[in-house]
């Protein structure tokens, strides 16, 4: 299999935390049909802060689908804090690589869980600083490369 | 684990009888076919006679035809040769929108050496109206250049009514033949068709090796120049192999041409009639009417192209898509945007095409698999009837 590493494979074969939480206490939509690539993001964060659950639904290509898979995995178990610090070159990472082209996949992946922490944060009224200067209905149009 | 291909339209398998045709001109017969000793003659009358095959395919003479690397290199060949040859009776070329990207990147080049192009647009069932045609001549016309078959919604186009308009005007008419070699009936002189493009991995031939048909009359600047292979027309020693494979590729082309197209339109129209029955929520690209008889272009609503490729592949089947996801420029189907499907829609489009060697149980096999790939992409899905994003 040339295109996708193991890694990649198994995560849009079999991916993780598919579907949605009744009652959420975040949701993130990234992305759009248009583009080819959509992931929607849910989560659900307890009284300490700790992202207990989160699922996904992703409208996009194997890249797509398996960097929402691993960064559902990388968040389950973190505070928010410690959610928002993960970076798309961390999911990258965790998979092992992502053919060059792909990489936007990570992105999107990145911002539709910012976007679920961000609805999260605005509807209990908590700030972090792990999104300040966050825009959910920023454009991911310019972002090839992996942020540094 | 079971092998289902169906992706003729992007190559085929060579055919035992093209393969065993080809053999003894690798190691045997490998003379160059212009040196003047018996092996030398040898191939070059090996090259004789596939050209002989060709033009038969598409009623020319054989001195019409000439051997190039590809069908691409054809496409450049007209492209850039008429540019040459009649950039003092204008700068006007009129192609089309859905042509393939040997066309149109070409078009691209012309265009920086300030040659000017209209692109023709189709309509909702992929088809160009002659009466566009006609309209887009101006006195700077030199060149119009339509695909006979689009490669990627199979739609025919009229192309013996445009080559009529092109005629009347004096302008020189091409038609890119690549996908309707073998699949439509081609006779270039009823059609009154000037240049046309071929290539031998579509009809069960090998790869590399193509050709150009050019009227008698008809003389273009070369695109290779070197020494004097292909009547001083096309330089470059012989790929006697791949021309005689060609050639045997033709023959049979047009033997079974009957047989052929009737095989194919059969497995299509129940591969379509299965998916459009049994999957919800999918829709055909372009008119069944007048269609490659193997192609089969279908949107499948709320999921992605290249996720469905990559599941089907798990199962043995090849199929290729449309989605931007899938093709290195990230650039989505431009046939499929100029078809006026929409982008969402685009990114999930698959192109089944279907060939001599497929069979009714290789497609039940892949309807079955397909309609669990669909169900597994749409649970994955955000996206569904009543859910907008």
């Amino acid at each position: 299999m040339g295109l996708y590493n193991d890694t990649v494979m198994e995560n849009f074969l079999n991916p993780k935390n598919v579907g949605e939480i009744e009652d959420p206490d975040g949701v993130g939509v990234y992305g759009s049909p248009v583009c080819g690539d959509m992931m929607q993001m849910q989560i659900k964060v307890d009284e300490n802060d700790v992202i207990t659950d989160c699922k996904f639904k992703t409208f996009g290509c194997g890249s797509a689908i398996a960097s929402s898979s691993m960064a559902t995995q990388m968040i389950i178990g973190k505070t928010v804090e410690e959610a928002l610090k993960i970076t798309n070159k961390d999911v990258v990472d965790e998979l092992g690589g992502l053919p060059a082209v792909k990489i936007h996949c990570s992105v999107l992946a990145d911002h539709a869980i910012k976007s679920a922490i961000y609805d999260y944060a605005q509807k209990h009224g908590k700030t972090y600083e792990g999104l300040a200067g966050f825009d959910p209905n920023a454009d991911d149009d310019d972002d090839e490369a992996p942020e540094e | 684990m079971r092998e289902v291909y169906l992706d003729y339209s992007a190559t085929t398998p060579v055919k035992k009888e093209v393969l065993d045709e080809m053999i003894p001109y690798f190691c045997e017969k490998f003379g160059n076919a212009s040196s003047l000793y018996t092996p030398g003659l040898e191939a070059k009358r090996a090259l004789d006679k596939a050209r002989e095959q060709v033009a038969a395919l598409i009623n020319a003479s054989p001195q019409e035809i000439f051997f190039t690397g590809c069908g691409s290199e054809s496409d450049n060949w007209v492209l850039n040769g008429a540019a040459q040859l009649l950039k003092g009776k204008g700068n006007h070329i009129i192609t089309t929108v859905e042509e393939h990207h040997a066309i149109l990147h070409t078009c691209d080049a012309l265009k920086k050496q300030g040659f000017e192009i209209t692109y023709l647009p189709i309509d909702e069932n992929g088809r160009i109206d002659p009466a566009d045609v006609e309209k887009a001549i101006t006195d700077k016309t030199i060149l119009i250049s339509v695909m006979l078959v689009n490669n990627e919604i199979g739609t025919v186009h009229p192309v013996k009514k445009i080559a009529e308009i092109a005629k009347a005007h004096k302008i020189l008419f091409h038609t890119d033949a690549v996908q309707g070699l073998g699949n439509v009936p081609i006779d270039v002189k009823d059609m009154g068709i000037d240049l046309l493009s071929m290539s031998a991995h579509k009809i069960y031939g090998p790869k590399g090796v193509g050709a150009l048909y050019m009227r008698k009359g008809i003389r273009l600047p070369n695109l290779i120049n070197g020494g004097a292979q292909e009547n001083g027309r096309r330089a470059g020693t012989e790929n006697v192999p791949g021309i005689v494979g060609f050639g045997k590729a033709a023959e049979l082309a047009k033997a079974n041409f009957d047989a052929h197209v009737a095989h194919a339109s059969e497995l299509r129209d129940y591969l379509a009639e299965r998916i459009t029955i049994e999957i919800p929520h999918v829709y055909v690209n372009g008119t069944m009417a007048e269609r490659h008889p193997g192609n089969l272009n279908i949107t499948f609503e709320y999921i992605e192209g290249e996720s469905i490729l990559l599941l089907l592949d798990q199962f043995g089947i090849c199929v290729s898509t449309g989605s931007a996801c899938s093709s290195k420029s990230l650039k989505p189907s431009h046939v499929l945007a100029a078809l006026g499907v929409s982008d969402e829609l685009i990114h999930g489009t698959v192109r089944f095409s279907i060939g001599d060697f497929t069979t009714k149980d290789d497609i039940d096999y892949t309807v079955e698999k397909l309609k669990l790939v669909v169900a597994r992409l749409r649970e994955l899905s955000p996206l569904g009837p009543g859910k907008s994003w």
